[in-house]
């Protein structure tokens, strides 16, 4: 029998919280871009979840859009983290803390 | 058999998103992502997104995840950090606490059952099985028709994105004007 919807979203839920801790607690800001990306994930599962139990494609499609849009986050986000470790090296989220450089 | 698979791949998803918390160094914390993002493919088979699960494996565990390692060895930052060291005092005890509360609103709905709370009525987009039709069919009808103006913006987004990453990849334009050869500052 397949499983239901309740216990991904469970999981879905699960994912995001340790996604959100994590982006709150590591100071690498390489491991905070990653948390941000378990994040982005735990809502496409959540969104496929829904388009089954809903039996509706547009939950897919937004995953689908999230994931464009997560390519074009990831290539703008590490764009600026070299353009900020190449002004200092071993950098940290606390030692970019202010805006003038 | 549905069960066997969603606790194989639930239990990975959750190592592997444990793993890139965790984890001291870099490149096991991208290596830790790659788990997690397997397991999200596998589980999007398991809901009859085949499509979604190609491209999940396709563009995160090939490109992103590829990206970030390439990012980390070209920074040269895969040396492991130290984190018994809390540098805000309160921060770990205080973002935890914030965790389980997220999880327990979270779980709220769910627990009751009341997915009009979450998601709305049932829409009318189109249905997401079919007899006759595969998974690709389907996605594909609902993109080049309902969603097509979104899909078009999305190819202008992918445009800023390269157009801003080749941006802040380049170098100041005073020192290339001066046809010096340009050093890297430390």
């Amino acid at each position: 029998m397949a499983v239901p919807g309740a216990w991904y979203l469970t999981l879905a839920a699960i994912l995001f919280v340790i996604g959100a801790v994590g982006l709150l607690v590591r100071r690498n800001v390489l491991v905070m871009f990653m948390c941000v990306e378990l994040m982005l994930n735990a809502v496409n599962l959540t969104f496929v979840t829904f388009a089954r139990m809903l039996n509706d494609i547009g939950g897919q499609i937004v995953v689908f859009f999230v994931l464009v849009v997560a390519a074009a986050e990831v290539v703008v986000g590490l764009g600026i983290i070299v353009a900020i470790f190449r002004r200092r090296a071993g950098a940290t989220a606390d030692d970019i803390s202010l805006l003038k450089g | 058999m549905d069960w066997a698979v969603f606790i194989v791949a639930g239990a990975a998803i959750l190592a592997g998103a444990l793993g890139v918390v965790t984890s001291r160094n870099p490149v096991h914390a991208a290596l830790s992502l790659v788990l997690t993002l397997f397991g999200v493919a596998v589980l999007f088979v398991a809901q009859r997104a085949d499509f979604l699960a190609v491209v999940q494996v396709i563009v995160y565990a090939g490109a992103i995840v590829v990206l970030f390692l390439f990012v980390i060895m070209l920074l040269g930052v895969d040396q492991a950090e130290n984190l018994e060291v809390e540098p805000l005092a309160g921060q770990r005890p205080a973002a935890i606490g914030i965790g389980i509360a997220g999880l327990a609103l979270l779980l709220l709905p769910i627990a009751f059952g009341r997915w009009e709370w979450l998601s709305g009525q049932p829409s009318v987009v189109g249905p997401a099985r079919s007899a006759t039709e595969p998974n690709v069919n389907l996605l594909a009808k609902a993109l080049f028709t309902r969603y097509l103006v979104a899909f078009e913006a999305t190819s202008v987004l992918l445009v800023i994105a390269v157009i801003g990453a080749v941006v802040l990849a380049r170098r100041p334009l005073s020192t290339e004007r001066q046809g010096e050869t340009v050093t890297e500052e430390p």
